[in-house]
This record gives C-alpha cells, sequence and structure tokens, in this order.
C-alpha cells in the first residue's frame, strides 16, 4: 500500500444510550436523519468532499446494521483501489482480545492498521455529529502551525459552555489549557471531538496511555492533557457554520426540525459539498389530493394522503387518510394508519400504527420544552392506542401489555 | 438467468418527441420524476438476474452515456460481463449508421458471439414497462420456439399508439401467424413490444441472411417473412404498457403515475427500478406550499401551488406559483406567481414570475431544455 499523506479514524463504537429506545438495537451513527441519511454519511461524505480516501470505522456496538449500510463504501464514493472504507471491530491478539477501552483505545488497537497506510497525519473523527466541513483546511492549518496536534472548536455561548470540553487558549489559537465540562469557562470555544495529529507523536502518546493502568484512555480526558502538560504544540482551529451533536434525543430531533428552516440554517443544497447516502431505489414520493402538506421534509418512496406539519418523513413511509402528523420524524418505512395524530414524536424504523390512535398529543395550553414520545424499531401500534406524551414504547414492551391484558381477561374469566 | 444475455436497441431513430428529444435520443428522455426511458428495459434485466448487458445506441448518445456511466447504479459494473455500450463506429463493414435494427444488431455481433450465453433477450426503450424474463425464457424453451415475442392485447390504446409500431394476430397454440406494420387500421388486436428472445446462433445466421440481401429491418424484413418457415411464438404481456412514441403519449403515460396501482405495478412489484443516484436533498415543502395529486422527485422547493404534475429532481417552485396538470423536468425553475397548465417544461428551464403558459391537455405546450421566459 502507498503512502498516505492523511487517514481518518471514525469512532463509531459508542452505545448512544442516550437516545433510548432507538439505540436499542442500532449503533448511534446508524440512526437515521433528515429522511434518507443516517448520522454517518455527514461525516463520510465530509471525508471524500476532503478528499480523504481511507477511513477506518471503529465499531463495536450493535454493529451488523451499520456494516452492511457502510458495505464496500460505494454510496461515497470510498471503494477505492488503494484505501477506501474499512469496518475495524475489536479482535483477539493471540490469547488476549478485548474491547475498545475508550477512544484513544479504539485508535490504539488499531495501530498496525494505520500503520499499513504509515500516514503522516490522522485525523480523529466522531460518528455522532451533523455537520458539514472541508478537513483538508484544517490539515492545512495544522500543517501551517507546525502543530503536533490541532482540535476543531466551535464557539458557544458562554452559558452552555459548561456542558463542552473546553478549550483555553492564547491569542494565536495555541491551546494552553483543556477543561472538561468547567463549571467557570474561561473560553467559549468548545471541542468538537475532531483531531488531527501527527501520527508519529500521537502513537508514543497512545503506547504509553495504554501502560496506564489509571488511564480511562479517553483522547479528552487523557490523551490531550497530557500532551499539554508535556508541553506539546496544540493549536485549536476554529470552525464556523452549523454543527450539532446528535447524541440525546432532544438534540437529535432539534437537528432534524433544524432542516425545515426556510431559508435553510443548514444548507443541504450546495453541489459542490453533497450528502451521499446508501440509496434504496425507491420511486418519487405522492401526495394525494387528500393529502395537506406544509413546512416539510418529505423523501423517496413515501406515499401521503393525510396532513402533515412541520415534520420530517423518511423514505418508504405510508400515511394514510384523515391523519395528522405534527412536529414530528417519521423514519423509514413506517406506515400510519387512518385518522390518528401523532404529535411532539420520533416514529422509529417500520413502526405500524394503526387506525384512529393518538401519539404524543400536547396537553391544551402550550407546552415550555418539547416533551417526545418515542415509538421504537417495527412496534406494531393496534387501532384506537393512545400513547401518552413523554412515553417510550417499543414492541417487546407492547407484548408485555398484551400478555399482561390477556391475564386479566382470562382471571376475569375464571372469576 | 445465467443463459440469458440482454440486448437493448436505443437506436430507436423514428420515434421523436419534439423538442425534448432534440438533443437526446427516445432512451434517455426523463420520465415520472427521476428516471429515463431506458431504466425501465435495463431494470427489468437486472431484475431478471442477466448479468451482461449491450446497448446499442445511434443518434445523440451523449445524455444516454453520462446518465449510464460504468452502469453502477445497476449493479452491472462487474468484472465478469456487466454492462458494454456500442455508439456507432465506422468500419470496414459498417458505416457507422445503421439503416435499421437489423443493422444495429449486426454492428454487435461479435458481442453476442463471443459471449457464454445460449440466448438472446433483445429490447427496445419506448415501450416501457416492468417485468422479468424467467417465464418468457421457459416457454421459449419449452416450446422449442425459434423466436419468442412478447406482445400485449391492444384493448384500451389509442389508435395514434399503433403508429410505428406492429400488430400481430397470435393462434391457440400461441403461435405468431400474421403480423401488420404501422397499420391506419389495424385488425389484429395484439400490439407487439419490441421485446424478443432467440438463440444466439440462429441470430447470427438469420442477420447475416438479411444483411446479404441488403435488407434491414428485422420486424419486415426477418420475423415477417419467416412466419412460417420459422417458429415465432407469443408470449402474452399482461401488464401495465406504456408505448412512448409520441408527445402526447409522453404527455399522458407520464400522468398515469399520478394513479397509485400503476405505480405499484411499475415500481414495486417486479423489483425496484433503478436508475442514476444523483444524491440530493429530500424535498421541502414550505409554510405556502399547496400540493394535490403530484409525485415529487428529491431536490424540489416548494413555495407555491402544484396539481395533478410530475416534478423532477432540483425543481423549484416560488411562492404564488401556480402549476397544473403539468411535467417539470430537472432543476427548472417556476418564479412568483407564474401559471402553468398542460405544460412541459424541460431541463433548466426558467419561468419568469407572473408568466402564463397554457396549453390543452391534447397539445401540451413543449419548452426546451435552458430556456428561460
Amino acid at each position: 500500500m502507498s503512502k498516505k499523506e492523511c487517514i481518518a479514524m471514525l469512532l463509531a463504537g459508542g452505545q448512544g444510550n442516550r437516545l433510548g429506545l432507538l439505540t436499542k438495537n442500532l449503533a448511534k451513527p446508524a440512526v437515521p436523519f433528515g429522511g434518507k441519511y443516517r448520522i454517518i454519511d455527514f461525516t463520510l461524505s465530509n471525508c471524500t468532499n476532503s478528499g480523504i480516501d481511507t477511513v477506518g470505522v471503529l465499531t463495536q456496538y450493535r454493529p451488523l446494521k451499520l456494516n452492511s449500510y457502510i458495505g464496500n463504501g460505494q454510496p461515497w464514493d470510498l471503494d477505492r483501489l488503494d484505501g477506501g472504507v474499512y469496518v475495524l471491530p475489536p479482535y483477539m491478539k493471540g490469547k488476549v482480545g478485548e474491547w475498545y477501552k475508550g477512544t484513544a483505545n479504539a485508535i490504539s488497537q488499531n495501530i498496525e492498521f494505520i500503520e499499513q497506510f504509515n500516514p503522516k497525519y490522522i485525523l480523529v473523527l466522531s460518528g455522532d455529529h451533523i455537520y458539514k466541513m472541508d478537513y483538508s483546511k484544517m490539515i492545512e492549518y495544522h500543517r501551517e502551525k507546525h502543530a503536533d496536534a490541532t482540535i476543531a472548536v466551535i464557539e458557544t455561548k458562554l452559558e452552555d459552555a459548561n456542558r463542552f470540553g473546553i478549550m483555553n487558549t492564547d491569542k494565536d489559537n495555541r491551546i494552553y489549557e483543556f477543561e472538561e465540562k468547567p463549571k467557570n469557562p474561561k473560553s467559549n470555544k468548545a471541542s468538537m471531538g475532531i483531531y488531527v495529529f501527527n501520527w508519529n507523536t500521537l502513537k508514543n502518546y497512545l503506547i504509553a496511555d495504554d501502560k496506564n493502568a489509571k488511564s480511562e484512555h479517553d483522547f479528552g480526558k487523557n490523551i490531550i492533557p497530557q500532551m499539554l502538560s508535556n508541553g506539546m504544540v496544540i493549536y485549536a482551529y476554529k470552525f464556523k457554520g452549523y454543527w450539532k451533536d446528535v447524541g440525546t434525543l432532544q438534540s437529535l430531533y432539534q437537528s432534524n426540525m433544524d432542516l425545515l428552516e426556510f431559508p435553510p440554517i443548514f444548507d443541504l443544497y450546495d453541489p459542490t459539498w453533497k450528502i451521499y447516502g446508501r440509496n434504496q431505489g425507491l420511486p418519487p414520493h405522492y401526495i394525494a389530493p387528500s393529502a395537506d402538506v406544509k413546512r416539510a421534509i418529505v423523501s423517496e418512496g413515501s406515499s401521503i394522503y393525510g396532513t402533515v406539519r412541520h415534520s420530517i418523513i423518511s423514505t418508504g413511509v405510508f400515511i394514510d387518510k384523515s391523519s395528522i402528523i405534527k412536529n414530528s420524524i417519521i423514519m423509514p418505512y413506517a406506515r400510519i394508519g387512518k385518522n390518528t395524530l401523532i404529535e411532539d414524536s420520533i416514529i422509529a424504523e417500520k413502526v405500524t400504527i394503526g387506525n384512529n390512535c393518538t401519539i404524543g398529543r400536547r396537553p391544551d395550553g402550550k407546552a415550555r420544552q418539547i416533551e417526545l414520545t418515542l415509538i421504537g424499531e417495527n412496534a406494531k401500534i393496534p387501532d384506537s392506542t393512545v400513547v401518552e406524551k413523554g412515553m417510550e414504547i417499543d414492541s417487546v414492551m407492547l407484548q408485555d401489555i398484551y400478555d399482561l391484558y390477556q391475564n386479566d381477561a382470562k382471571e376475569a374469566k375464571a372469576l | 438467468m445465467k443463459e440469458l444475455l440482454g440486448v437493448i436497441d436505443a437506436s430507436e431513430n423514428h420515434i421523436q418527441l419534439k423538442e425534448i428529444t432534440k438533443n437526446r435520443s427516445i432512451a434517455a428522455v426523463p420520465i415520472g420524476s427521476r428516471y429515463r426511458i431506458i431504466d425501465f428495459a435495463l431494470s427489468n434485466m437486472v431484475n431478471s438476474g442477466i448479468q451482461d448487458v449491450g446497448i446499442i445506441t445511434q443518434n445523440h448518445y451523449n445524455s444516454l452515456l453520462t446518465h449510464l456511466g460504468p452502469g453502477k447504479d445497476w449493479d452491472l459494473n462487474r468484472k465478469r460481463g456487466g454492462l458494454f455500450i456500442f455508439p456507432p463506429y465506422g468500419g470496414s463493414d459498417s458505416q457507422g449508421w445503421y439503416r435499421g435494427s437489423v443493422d444495429a444488431l449486426h454492428s454487435i455481433m461479435r458481442f453476442i458471439r463471443r459471449s457464454e450465453q445460449e440466448y438472446v433477450l433483445v429490447s427496445g426503450t419506448y415501450m416501457v414497462f416492468s417485468f422479468t424474463y424467467h417465464d418468457v425464457l421457459k416457454y421459449h424453451i419449452d416450446n422449442e420456439a425459434d423466436i419468442t415475442i412478447l406482445y400485449k392485447e391492444k384493448k384500451g390504446m389509442t389508435p395514434d399508439e399503433f403508429k410505428q409500431n406492429t400488430l400481430i394476430k397470435v393462434n391457440d397454440c400461441g403461435r405468431v401467424v400474421d403480423m401488420e406494420i404501422n397499420p391506419s387500421l389495424p385488425r389484429f388486436n395484439n400490439i407487439y413490444m419490441n421485446t424478443f428472445i432467440i438463440g444466439k446462433d440462429l441470430l447470427d445466421y438469420l442477420l447475416d441472411e438479411c444483411q446479404s440481401r441488403g435488407e434491414s429491418d428485422f420486424v419486415k424484413d426477418i420475423l415477417l417473412r419467416k412466419l412460417s418457415s420459422l417458429k415465432i411464438y407469443g408470449y402474452k404481456f399482461n401488464g401495465y404498457l406504456a408505448c412512448i412514441n409520441s408527445i402526447n403519449a409522453y404527455y399522458r403515460y407520464n400522468m398515469d403515475l399520478l394513479n397509485s396501482d400503476i405505480r405499484e405495478e411499475l415500481f414495486i412489484k417486479s423489483g425496484p427500478v433503478h436508475t442514476r443516484v444523483m444524491d440530493v436533498v429530500p424535498a421541502m415543502y414550505s409554510e405556502n406550499a399547496c400540493v394535490k395529486n403530484c409525485i415529487v422527485a428529491d431536490g424540489c422547493i416548494i413555495d407555491g401551488n402544484v396539481e395533478n404534475s410530475i416534478l423532477f429532481r432540483g425543481v423549484k417552485i416560488y411562492k404564488g406559483a401556480k402549476i397544473k396538470n403539468s411535467i417539470i423536468m430537472q432543476d427548472s425553475e417556476v418564479h412568483e406567481n407564474a401559471i402553468l397548465e398542460n405544460v412541459i417544461l424541460d431541463k433548466e428551464v426558467i419561468i419568469r414570475r407572473s408568466k402564463n403558459l397554457i396549453g390543452q391537455e391534447i397539445y401540451p405546450v413543449v419548452i426546451s431544455k435552458g430556456a428561460v421566459i
């Protein structure tokens, strides 16, 4: 294999338990987003559009769907003769083998993989962020500053800074201190979890960190502070534009809703920076005479006969007559029956909802913060069901409820 | 279907759709919001498990080549076989211009001879349908037929659709017993779908024989003449067929796609219809959008009123615009308060604000590619 200037390592192994039932059977980066995408599409497309043709995807939690989604990388133009996309799960090494213990450890366990390409720089990315970024500019910046490491930062409101890893920098943006979720932040430069390292430097730190039993093997908590205390040159690279960590249900929901802003606050229409995804080969979507669609995104393969307001309708969705979908995300291949109301909800993939149901209806009077209702993958909601606002339901729970109901009925009969 | 080689004859010069075919062949004409006409013939072959497909092209094949690329989107970029495209070329035995279907097929005979398959499935493009060919091949083999041709009953079709087409008479055993080419008063009940299966060696022989007599038309000079000396069988197709041989038919059949049953049959039943992937954003509807009975592709931004229409990828409809019974092709824009009725806009057309264009259902207005009005 030829020498590469820079290869990317994409951390996609996180469990994503703050996404609730959505990630029960699915790795976070594979969660559907924006109608036709999955979260990982944004990072993979950024790589391709930035001219990075070698990407290692580190998977660990529920990787099956993510692996088959990535496949040979063809949708992102990452099926390359030399390089391309590689899915890297943890593996046995002789008699020992272990899970990825942290972000740094995940890279460390793949030193051999990286060495094959003998890269000068390595780009470390997260698989759960929604943004468009030209990494080649960041690498250029890193090179110009003769840095050992460069961390992409985004300026947040100072009052939000206590939720992020904050970089304290001098005038030239050189980082002198890193604070994880500081109570009294000195700066508003939040780490985006995107790092460029000189590979030879990082390698030594990773090897040393692995030997440190006290370490949590995390870039933010261990590697960066250690490098700073050794006086390494670390720069902050300021990113301007839309960036969202979609690690929680609320932020995933919000980021989807951001797509409905008109004119867009996150512009996906730029022909020079397309977001690629695996195509399903579905026909165009159909809007029936009975339908009423306003302020919505509608994807291929959907058929809409009902009313849609301020919602995301994903690929292959069916919404029957007289149903009303408001402020919701309907994920791929969900089917909604007749005369059903869905409000402030996330309906996961392949859910079937019957007729005359009410899901997540807002109580009278305006709710201050939107409280989301979530119906998990493959759930079948029978006719006339009411799902209260704020509930999370999946097919297993539905079965339990059904069994309980059956038992009650039996007991009632016996009496 | 390892035993079947696919050949698409996209050199159908005689089919013209006014301005729409000015710079593209009929095979490359956009249809149904996100497809090109050839996608159906090609997807039928791919969905039948055919792994080698040759495409014969003739005039204006540029947009066809761009559309097909290396065949990736049809899963035909293979190491063994895959997609082969044959633009016309001048050589010692050809003038680079096909006089007819025999010429066209003869020009790729070397490709056909060299293939591993025993049978060849040849299809045109402007007859649009979704189907898989397993049963046709079985029917061909079971009947020990020399040639099996696809046909559909003409019931429900209008007389102008028989133009440039062939009607056939089939007896009770399925044998084709008579044909009439381009009749003005058709006597026979079945329309030939420009699709047939034939043994490779027989095709080679027939083409050579026909060529040596200086004849050039497969239907007229081979099928019609050999009705009694060859076993030519008809396979009856019962599905949905759109014969796109005129601008009116083009308009009508696009509008047919607003019918859910027809969409189901064309796009779902026989497997997906593959087309070039463009990676555009899903369609966006604004607060002012009012859309009724439309099929809409990805990348559209709709801020106006659209009814009974077909919107292709990347179409922009501005506030106050009113569009009815129209076909708007890729990347066209209809600005504020413009009114369109029974109109076909080719790609990249811009209709400026408050302009009115009204056509008739039986005579839609066609605006050519890139026009600004």
